[in-house]
């Protein structure tokens, strides 16, 4: 091919884009940059495009294929080599995070609450660089209630009263005037009750005009966990420079322990399209199915990757999909995933049998023998997987010479 | 005090594409699948409330892929 032109680059794209239905995006993009670079000439290149449809073709998943259960092994398999142990974030101060095994059971398992639910919140690009409105964002969205700022708080039964003592540090530390707290305190002392302060300001009696022990032990309650500020389920915040590789800033982000997503992303300031929580189905509530299953595979890779697991992408992401693909996020259980009907025999086979047993009669359940379990079960036969999932049908021509069931 | 938010914007969540009644025909078509066969979203979620989508719509999510580049997917809308 001596002297034959390079492919001029309009020319591979548009050869490329022929395969637009075939191939994947990723794949298109490497063919061009890839041809390109070698200079392939135009007949070359066409071979090369060919070459990469027919291996892209024979490499797909076969029809029937039990991705599911290769799934569970692949992942299954090295998660046994995962420690048991909850670990602790090293570096950052006073926060800790699920790791390892029991994260990514209770990703799976979709608890209401991770065990340690957190925030990472960014901030708007103009501020993301200003410790200090970091750090009033940080004290603005943490959690305040009333015995935060106290020092001691008791209960006068003499006198029908809760005496706070003030803490004015704390106060300061928090941000709160005796304003904000004498108005927080005017929402629950209820429509008897009456609040003073003494002269110094050090100390607060709410008196609450009732004598009764039991009301006055709730009201005490009550009274000490009122919100002065703050978001409710943040329970701690603090502000975390971010650098590059050179030690240059690039920015603070407010790690928090617990979380509110909902309550976080409409505070201004807060970079509303950034902010992360590792909570799910907040995730789920706030921003969608969609984000949820982007969320699952983000926390599963996480963790994988964490214990240097490499784990193919493509497992975690039918995991996430087999738990979203309703619309809901559903969790997988030990009985796998949640809602899905599973085979009567199978139940029975794995816990209480005969209790799964008599109640399938009573209701008149049906087995469709789909399972592996259930085949077992009832002896050989190839299964609706594989080879096993396509039917044949024999039209007897009459020449041929008839023969008892297979 | 409280700001609206759009959830479009989130990072996590990937560009959603209300499809018209004929887009979506001839998705389907292409897919050999029936309506009833797509993965669902409810129309209370906040994306399809966003795009105002109503139950038999169908919505065409273009997601983030680090195998494929860009996957395409869709969901049906359900009542919820």
């Amino acid at each position: 091919m001596e002297g034959a032109q390079p492919i001029s680059p309009e020319e591979l794209w548009s050869e490329i884009e022929k395969y637009h239905d075939t191939l994947p995006e990723s794949l298109r993009k490497e063919l061009y940059s890839k041809i390109l670079e070698y200079g392939l000439t135009r007949e070359e290149a066409l071979a090369v495009i060919s070459e990469a449809v027919k291996r892209y073709l024979s490499s797909l998943v076969n029809p029937g294929e039990a991705v599911g259960t290769v799934a569970a092994q692949s992942i299954g398999e090295p998660a046994t080599q995962m420690t048991l142990r909850t670990f602790h974030f090293a570096g950052v101060r006073e926060l800790n995070v699920t790791l390892g095994l029991p994260r990514l059971i209770e990703v799976v398992d979709l608890r209401r609450e991770p065990s340690t639910p957190m925030m990472e919140i960014h901030l708007e690009p103009e501020i993301a660089k200003d410790e200090e409105a970091a750090l009033r964002i940080a004290r603005e969205i943490e959690l305040t209630t009333v015995e935060n700022l106290c020092r001691s708080a008791t209960i006068d039964y003499y006198e029908s009263a809760v005496i706070l003592e003030l803490d004015p540090e704390m106060m300061e530390n928090r941000g709160v005037t005796l304003d904000d707290l004498l108005r927080a305190l005017e929402k629950v002392k209820g429509k008897k009750g009456s609040v003073e302060v003494s002269e110094d300001g050090s100390t607060v009696i709410i008196r609450l005009g009732t004598d009764d022990v039991i009301k006055l032990r709730r009201a005490y309650e009550r009274i000490l966990n009122q919100r002065v500020k703050g978001l409710k389920g943040v329970r701690h915040a603090i502000v975390k420079p971010i650098r590059n590789d050179k030690g240059e800033l690039v920015e603070y982000v407010i790690l928090t322990e617990g979380s509110n997503f909902q309550g976080v992303l409409s505070i201004p300031g807060v970079d509303p399209t950034r902010t992360r929580t590792n909570n799910i189905q907040e995730i789920y509530e706030v921003l969608g199915i969609e984000a949820a299953r982007a969320a699952i595979i983000e926390e599963i890779k996480k963790v994988l990757d964490e214990h240097g697991l490499d784990v193919d992408y493509r497992h975690i992401m039918l995991v996430a999909d087999a738990m979203t693909y309703t619309g809901k996020v559903r969790q997988v259980g030990r009985h796998g995933v949640a809602g899905e009907k599973e085979s009567v025999l199978a139940r029975a086979s794995f816990e209480v049998t005969v209790k799964n047993l008599v109640e399938a009669a009573l209701f008149g359940e049906e087995d469709p023998l789909r399972g592996v379990i259930e085949n077992i079960i009832i002896g050989n036969r190839p299964i609706p997987l594989g080879t096993g999932s396509v039917k044949l049908k024999l039209r007897v021509a009459s020449g041929a010479p008839k023969r008892g069931g297979a | 005090m409280p700001r609206k938010v759009n959830v479009l914007n989130h990072e996590l969540v990937p560009k959603h594409v209300l499809l018209s009644r004929e887009e979506a025909k001839k998705i389907l078509r292409r897919l050999g699948l029936r309506k009833s066969e797509l993965p669902w979203i409810y129309s209370t979620d906040p994306v399809a409330r966003a795009l105002g989508a109503k139950p038999g719509d169908v919505i065409m999510v273009i997601r983030k892929s680090p195998t494929a580049g860009e996957a395409v997917a869709f969901r049906v809308v359900v009542k919820g």
